[in-house]
């Protein structure tokens, strides 16, 4: 597997400024510091439209679009569909779970989660780094 | 005529008859809403009309009317002594907007927490390796804590959200119970303080019905059963 570009372009995605900040320092502390942000899924699908990135990690419950819209909008897109998305969320039901699944998207994480369970998802998704 | 439909006597009914039909008359043109009182008088001048010329069933049949009609009265003068426009001009309201202040605070404390943090983190540098490796350890459990605004918040906002459904509710009911309730209404929100009924709720979505997060703990799917999903 190709090494890691640890200066990848990462888009995170929360109506939350603390969840925002608390990403943005965990991926700066793993060596990613290309870090952009956007606070719903409207503005982050303009981000994505605009520049190219190699990850976006997304929180779920956002207005006026959601997460899962977010994801679904991404995957019918043919320019952003192969990009890696991850899902950041307080959404542990299960069917929350296997809806972001069968939209495609490439992990899961549930809120609160840790530094070693970001760097695990990172690792799964955008290879070993 | 409608006193004749009611298996009466139309000769002994004819005077009384017209006096009923005006009172219904206004109440169908009365279409906003209508006093309970109001029906209560109708049926009571009904019964009126037809005592003595009903079968036991209709006489039993209009009692329960009547009954119903005096439960009406009665629960509208008991919601009235709850004040409910006062519940939700004020006490609702209120409780909404302490909620959201403790959102805006808690993001300010942490907020504080993070600048201190990251100056901490910063300084790093200047330590050696075993240090600086253990404080920055210090630093990620404290960026990992402070999660608890995000999730805190959400819940909060689940609590505001409730809160504005009540107001609704209420809100319907003044707008049944008509002109009594909505002077205490106009005079309380003439005070200046902002209707809540006004504040912004959930816009439309489809994912609508999977938007119920943060789950109550033991009710949702552990990230080891979500890792599972992904294998």
């Amino acid at each position: 597997m190709a090494a890691v570009d640890m200066n990848m372009p990462i888009l995170i995605v929360d109506d939350y400024k603390t969840m925002l900040r608390i990403i943005r320092n965990l991926l700066k502390q793993l060596g990613f510091n290309n870090v952009d942000e956007a606070t719903d899924g409207a503005a982050a699908l303009a981000k994505l439209r605009d520049k190219e990135f190699g990850l976006i990690i997304s929180d779920w419950n956002m207005e006026p679009m959601s997460g899962l819209q977010l994801l679904k909008e991404v995957r019918a897109d043919n320019a952003l569909k192969e990009l890696p998305f991850i899902m950041v969320t307080a959404e542990s039901k299960s069917e929350n779970v296997v809806a972001a699944k069968q939209a495609g998207v490439s992990n899961y994480i549930v809120k609160p989660f840790n530094a070693a369970t970001l760097k695990a998802k990172l690792n799964s998704v955008i290879g070993a780094f | 005529m409608r006193t004749q439909d009611m298996g009466t006597d139309p000769m002994s009914t004819t005077a009384c008859g017209d006096e009923l039909d005006e009172q219904i008359d206004a109440l169908v043109r009365n279409s906003g809403s209508v006093d309970p009182a109001e029906i209560m008088d109708v049926v009571e001048s009904v019964m009126a009309t037809v005592s003595g010329d009903l079968s036991t069933v209709n006489q039993r049949l209009y009692g329960e009317i009547e009954s119903l009609a005096r439960f009406i009265h009665t629960a509208k003068a008991e919601i009235a002594s709850m004040r409910p426009d006062e519940i939700k001009t004020e006490h609702l309201a209120a409780a909404t907007d302490e909620l959201e202040v403790i959102i805006g605070q808690t993001e300010s404390a942490t907020n504080s927490i993070f600048e201190a943090v990251e100056t901490i983190e910063q300084l790093c540098e200047k330590m050696d390796a075993e240090t600086a490796e253990a404080v920055t350890n210090a630093v990620t459990t404290v960026y990992e804590a402070c999660g608890f605004q995000d999730l805190t918040g959400q819940r909060i906002s689940k609590v505001v959200v409730a809160l504005q459904h009540i107001e609704q509710k209420i809100e319907g009911l003044l707008e049944a119970f008509g002109t009594e309730f909505g002077r205490h209404v106009e005079a309380a929100e003439s005070g200046g303080s902002e209707p809540a009924t006004r504040r912004p709720g959930k816009a439309d979505r489809p994912d609508e019905d999977l938007m119920n997060g943060p789950q109550k703990p033991g009710e949702g799917t552990t990230q080891d059963e979500i890792d599972a999903l992904f294998d």
